[in-house]
């Protein structure tokens, strides 16, 4: 399945990234061989195989909906590039 | 005098309980190394002046007779686990800000039992990649360098490269394809990826999820025996996390292999193995017959198409971790456009590496609309059926014996590696089978090449069974006699 420009961008904008016009080709060029070097797994019949999702067969643990570390939130906003009133501030984005 | 840094984590124990040195003697020696290896590019945060604290805490412990086991060593930890108010970057440009307010399990653990950081080692970015090359800090040198300078292997290349140049005691890790073992192997060190679930993931930085392990990069069997047993056990905040007793993983190291099986996966000799490879295996299968194990030739037929199953699952469980750098929260912000999708775009942009973004979008491509089955699903299935061969396989043998990587540490900057990023990926051949599996391996030394650097053997066990792979290890340490830097 090879892919083609359009799809590039619209995966580099899937992944809110940019890629320069000039890369586009070489980039598609690069996707495909990666994507053709995957393809060899369709030699392998695997319609009755159960996908493998966690290699430890358990349940995961679960705990109460409580809260365990609150009341931080100089901690929490102390990395944001950009806080105002306890908040992380961000471009406005509504009129 | 012998030089202190070049003991082992075991002999500087010792070495402390008897005083012959003090904590802070040997926290300042490894300082002086550090300065003296800065060419190798091993640290991105250097945090000696809080070590040394730590480390007159230990000596008064030593005095006082509430020492724990790791009391004084200091370690290296690799810049992907979070380190409470110590910069933790993952070697990305868009972390290369972020001190966190909170430390990972694995690395309290260590500070739990005594140990002492002397700072944060480069790594590959978000751990991806397998030169430490893609590292936003630039890469860390291989010790056994000669005329050119060689790649540490990766991702945990600064943690190897520091160990070999004795500018830590021992250094943590993380392994997702083979991320311990293939720099052990390159700088002629031991480190051991255990089984999923053994290690919190709580505070590693996360590349794909259902794959990372922590573990130990060390100088021999026994180090990464005491390393690993501070650092594993059952944590809540992981939810992949196992509840299951961690045995004493030293307790192995006296036992016999009499009567053991060694597994030889055929399929991981194929024609055009490196000879020299293939004749330290054979080296090394003696050895253990020699001790009365026996030897029984297994298959594990869908081998060869572990790499490609890696190569969508773990850039899928990428693109999804990887989603939360939006510059936001923490971590870089670039400046936007006005619309917030220009402030995500260029923020991740100008934020991701090359390797990075390339896998970003690759799993992205896999996971999209109409393309998640044929990707994403079929590479869940293969990876049932890559597990399963092992589990077949564990019914006839105990342990299996395989090179850590087809080749050795290669120069910076090769072309072949560079222009292709499939060549990069077909290092992990022998490596990733085992994090898709879950399984603990570990790679160990065997001896040099012709041109003199360091080939690994990796034993892969089952699952929660690291105890035997200590226990053969150290059987193969101990006849290999291989030297260390």
């Amino acid at each position: 399945m090879a892919i083609d420009n359009e799809t590039v961008r619209r995966i580099a904008f899937l992944s809110r990234l940019k890629i320069e016009n000039d890369k586009i080709e070489a980039t598609k060029d690069e996707f495909n061989k990666i994507l053709a070097w995957i393809e060899e797994l369709n030699e392998v019949n695997t319609d009755n195989v159960e996908p493998l999702i966690s290699v430890n067969d358990i349940a995961l643990h679960l705990r109460e909906d409580e809260v365990t570390e609150g009341n931080q939130p100089q901690a929490v906003l102390e990395n944001a590039p950009a806080a105002e009133y306890g908040y992380f501030a961000v471009p406005k984005v509504v009129e | 005098m012998t030089d202190i840094t070049k003991l082992t984590v075991y002999e500087q124990l010792n070495g402390l309980k008897k005083k012959d040195f003090t904590a802070v003697e040997l926290t300042i020696a490894y300082a002086k190394k550090m300065d003296e290896g800065r060419k190798y590019n091993a640290y991105i945060t250097e945090c000696v002046d809080q070590a040394i604290d730590q480390a007159k805490d230990s000596d008064y412990r030593y005095a006082n007779g509430t020492n724990r086991a790791l009391e004084g060593i200091p370690l290296g930890i690799k810049d992907l686990f979070c380190t409470k108010n110590i910069r933790t970057t993952a070697a990305s440009h868009i972390l290369d800000n972020f001190i966190p307010p909170y430390e990972s399990t694995v690395t309290q653990h260590l500070l739990d039992d005594g140990a002492v950081f002397l700072g944060k080692l480069n790594l590959d970015e978000f751990a991806m990649g397998g030169s430490n090359e893609t590292s936003y800090f630039g890469p860390a040198i291989n010790p056994w360098s000669k005329d050119k300078d060689l790649v540490p292997g990766g991702s945990s290349g600064g943690s190897a490269a520091a160990v070999a140049a004795h500018m830590c005691s021992a250094a943590t890790g993380t392994d997702t394809g083979g991320s311990i073992r293939e720099p052990a192997a390159f700088c002629g060190l031991t480190g051991i990826k255990p089984t999923y679930g053994r290690c919190s993931r709580y505070g590693i930085v996360a590349f794909a999820s259902s794959l990372d392990q922590a573990g130990p990069i060390a100088q021999d069997v026994r180090d990464c025996a005491l390393l690993l047993q501070s650092m594993s056990g059952f944590d809540a905040k992981d939810s992949t996390s196992v509840d299951i007793a961690v045995p004493d993983y030293t307790g192995f190291l006296n036992g016999d292999i009499k009567g053991l099986t060694i597994g030889l996966p055929k399929e991981y000799r194929p024609e055009g193995l490196n000879p020299e490879i293939a004749a330290y295996w054979d080296k090394a299968t003696e050895y253990l017959k020699a001790r009365g194990a026996n030897v029984k030739e297994i298959s594990l037929p869908h081998t060869k198409y572990a790499l490609a199953t890696y190569y969508v699952l773990a850039p899928a469980e990428a693109s999804s971790n990887l989603a939360r750098y939006d510059g936001i929260r923490y971590g870089f912000r670039a400046q936007g456009d006005g619309h917030l999708d220009d402030l995500y775009i260029n923020t991740r942009t100008q934020g991701f590496g090359a390797e990075v973004r390339r896998r970003i979008m690759i799993g992205t491509y896999v996971l999209s609309a109409g393309y998640y089955d044929a990707y994403y699903l079929k590479a869940q299935k293969m990876r049932r059926l890559i597990h399963d061969d092992f589990m077949k396989a564990f019914k006839e043998c105990d342990v299996i014996l395989t090179p850590t990587s087809p080749i050795t540490a290669f120069p910076i900057g090769d072309e072949s590696m560079l222009s292709d990023p499939i060549n990069m990926y077909l290092n992990d051949v022998f490596t990733v089978s085992v994090n898709l599996a879950g399984l603990p391996a570990m790679s160990l030394p065997i001896g040099l090449s012709e041109n003199g650097l360091p080939f690994g053997m990796q034993l892969i066990g089952k699952p929660f069974d690291e105890g035997t792979i200590f226990n053969v290890a150290a059987k193969l340490e101990a006849d290999a006699k291989f030297e260390r830097k």
